[in-house]
């Protein structure tokens, strides 16, 4: 396994919250993620899906340790980011970057796009002027050189992406963590992102953790793909095996719910309709977290937490009952 | 055919910002025929908001509308604002993205439905409460007696939707605006919310403007569609004419540009929606269109009907025929 890039063990994080309740504040705990557990190869995509509050962006800033997690272990090229020293962890921090969903919030409005682009360089002390790094940052990402001097209220939605991926790879990342990097912009600006990051990828053998909610773009650019649902991955495996098979009946919902751009498939389909919303975190169900929305609960659901298993199809997932 | 409920003819919309007069709507010509569903796509700034902002009369005063808008015959335009309160909620309904902001979070829903009933009805409090809970039930909510007394805090995302809804449909209004009602939404819920549009619509034969981005929605729940580009209509037509066999060149780079099953190469439009402070002349499209011509920066192209689909483009005919989308 020596083209193993980042794995992820037994990764939790719990937040604490105080809620009011009357008179008195109360302490408690927003299981935000629940024991994760995956890796991903040099060069390759994971996407990580699931709706909101199922932990995917909190699992994609444990990673960078922008967030520290409660316990668990993420280790990059072998070493495990815990146990590194603040200074160790800085230096390490070069080969990991994060592309945000809002270009519009991401960059300094008060900065020319040449100063975000080289910021990272001076910070991590890299020697020299950077005025020819940032060209090539720029024209590698399909922006010009003339750029440079201008400010981030002259570009649109897709350029301000684009101009953030230029600041992510400006350090040589070998990992990106890119959160919703598409979501914020139209359909037509899309695609031109997603294929400047396939490009990227098969030019400099970067890999992503593709963190989105949209289940299309996922198909899309990921290799493997992670399904979680109140902070677990509930399945996880090949992006073909997954989306063509699904084994978790909340996977399998999830596939049939995403409306497809064509009149006569959507007419045909049989749709299966999940009862409610999820749950919150503060206090999830027991068993499978599931259970409550699935429409093949049995008590078994409510008593035993079903584990990650491998399926006949090849990916894993944690379910009593699993689709075949 | 079918009765027309609204008409929209040439409706212009005219803001004046700090860098001079924008126009943000530049002739819509529209129909929204009794019970249908009408899908309304365009992305950001292509006036899809505005336009049915206008015919609710919600525009702030500064904004110039010109041109017309019927409502079963009535004239909306130049509206006072006492007809217009009068017509919106009982005749015309709106419901938009964001479920939270449109409730008030200090009065128990309930009230909040018998307020909307009681400004166009003449019932009794006790009757509207009533009717109320039956709405609540009407929209999928559980145990719609004991949540008529609860308060907008105590329900979910989708939950909230629903509540609008209820409101919206209050008085039986002929049409229903949805401007991007699930956006904010997951997709699970999603999929309950676009179920609850329909079955309004076909139980009260409401006649639905579902304003969207997503072509998959659109596929989902549509009969006909309008694809808006830079405040023009630029094609319509039912949904399956225009995903077998669109004619607009920006209908069919929109299509190209979503990923589909399968690993092949998506398709953007290349460049960038316009600055509507000055916008391309001619078709607005042409500076980001594959297929453009001196022709195309000449004149401002109207829909004109195209086999079974009204597109706006002077080319239209000459185009080779495009990759079938369904």
């Amino acid at each position: 396994m020596s083209n193993e890039l980042l794995k992820v063990t037994n990764l939790v994080k719990n937040f604490e919250i105080r809620v009011n309740n009357g008179a008195r504040r109360k302490k408690r705990i927003v299981q935000a993620v629940t024991n994760v557990s995956f890796s991903l190869d040099k060069g390759q995509t994971l996407g990580l899906v699931g709706e909101s509050g199922s932990g995917k962006t909190t699992v994609g800033r444990c990673i960078l340790r922008l967030i520290e997690p409660t316990s668990g272990s993420v280790a990059f090229e072998g070493q495990d980011l815990g146990s590194l020293k603040f200074e160790e962890l800085r230096a390490l921090r070069r080969k990991m970057q994060i592309v945000f969903q809002d270009p519009f919030a991401s960059l300094d409005p008060k900065m020319t796009v040449g100063a975000s682009i080289s910021e990272p360089l001076i910070v991590q002390g890299v020697p020299g002027d950077h005025a020819d790094k940032v060209i090539e940052l720029l024209e590698l990402v399909g922006l010009s050189a003339d750029h440079a001097q201008r400010f981030p209220h002259e570009f649109s939605g897709g350029q301000r992406q684009r101009i953030g991926v230029a600041r992510a790879l400006a350090l040589s990342p070998a990992l990106i963590v890119l959160d919703e990097p598409v979501s914020a912009l139209d359909v037509s600006i899309q695609a031109g992102v997603v294929n400047l990051f396939e490009d990227l990828q098969s030019r400099l053998g970067v890999s992503y953790i593709f963190i989105a909610h949209d289940l299309s773009v996922v198909r899309h650019i990921a290799d493997r793909v992670a399904v979680m649902y109140l902070g677990k991955i509930v399945e996880i495996g090949d992006q073909e095996t997954v989306y063509a098979n699904p084994t978790h009946p909340y996977t399998k919902a999830l596939l049939s719910a995403v409306p497809l751009p064509d009149p006569k498939t959507e007419r045909s389909r049989t749709r299966i309709m999940l009862e409610g919303d999820v749950p919150s975190p503060v206090n999830p169900p027991s068993g499978c977290r599931f259970r409550t929305r699935c429409w093949k609960a049995q008590d078994v659901c409510a008593q035993e937490e079903p584990m990650l298993t491998v399926r006949p199809s090849g990916q894993m997932s944690a379910c009593h009952f699993p689709e075949s | 055919m079918t009765e027309k409920v609204l008409e929209i003819r040439d409706l212009r919309v005219t803001f004046d910002t700090p860098s001079g007069p924008l126009e943000a709507v530049r002739g819509i010509d529209l129909d929204v025929e009794a019970g249908e569903l009408l899908g309304v796509v365009g992305e950001s700034g292509s006036g899809k908001s505005v336009t049915f902002l206008a015919t609710m009369g919600l525009l702030p005063v500064r904004a110039r509308v010109t041109g017309s808008v019927l409502l079963a015959g009535e004239q909306l335009i130049g509206a006072s604002n006492k007809y217009m309160r009068s017509v919106r909620g009982r005749l015309l309904s709106m419901i938009f993205q964001d479920p939270l902001s449109a409730l008030n979070p200090v009065h128990r829903i309930g009230d909040q439905i018998s307020e909307m009933l009681q400004s166009h009805q003449n019932l009794s409090s006790r009757d509207a409460a009533k009717r109320a809970i039956e709405l609540l039930d009407i929209v999928g909510i559980p145990q719609p007696s004991d949540r008529a007394g609860q308060y907008p805090h105590e329900f979910s995302g989708g939950m909230r939707q629903r509540v609008i809804i209820a409101i919206a449909i209050a008085n039986n209004p002929k049409v229903l605006i949805a401007d991007e009602p699930t956006t904010a939404l997951d997709v699970t819920v999603q999929a309950q919310i676009l179920e609850v549009i329909e079955r309004v619509q076909e139980r009260f034969g409401t006649a639905v403007v579902l304003i969207t981005h997503d072509l998959g929605v659109i596929a989902r729940v549509a009969d006909r569609v309008n694809v808006m580009y830079a405040g023009r209509n630029v094609e319509q037509g039912t949904i399956d004419s225009l995903f077998d066999h669109p004619s607009h060149p920006y209908t069919r780079g929109l299509l190209a540009s979503l990923p589909r099953p399968g690993k092949q190469r998506l398709k953007p439009i290349t460049g960038f929606p316009p600055n509507m402070l000055n916008p391309p002349s001619g078709c607005a499209f042409h500076t980001r269109c594959e297929f453009a011509a001196d022709i195309c920066k000449g004149e401002l192209p109207n829909l004109v009907s195209f086999g079974d689909l009204q597109t706006a483009c002077v080319r239209a005919r000459e185009l080779p025929k495009s990759e079938n989308f369904a």
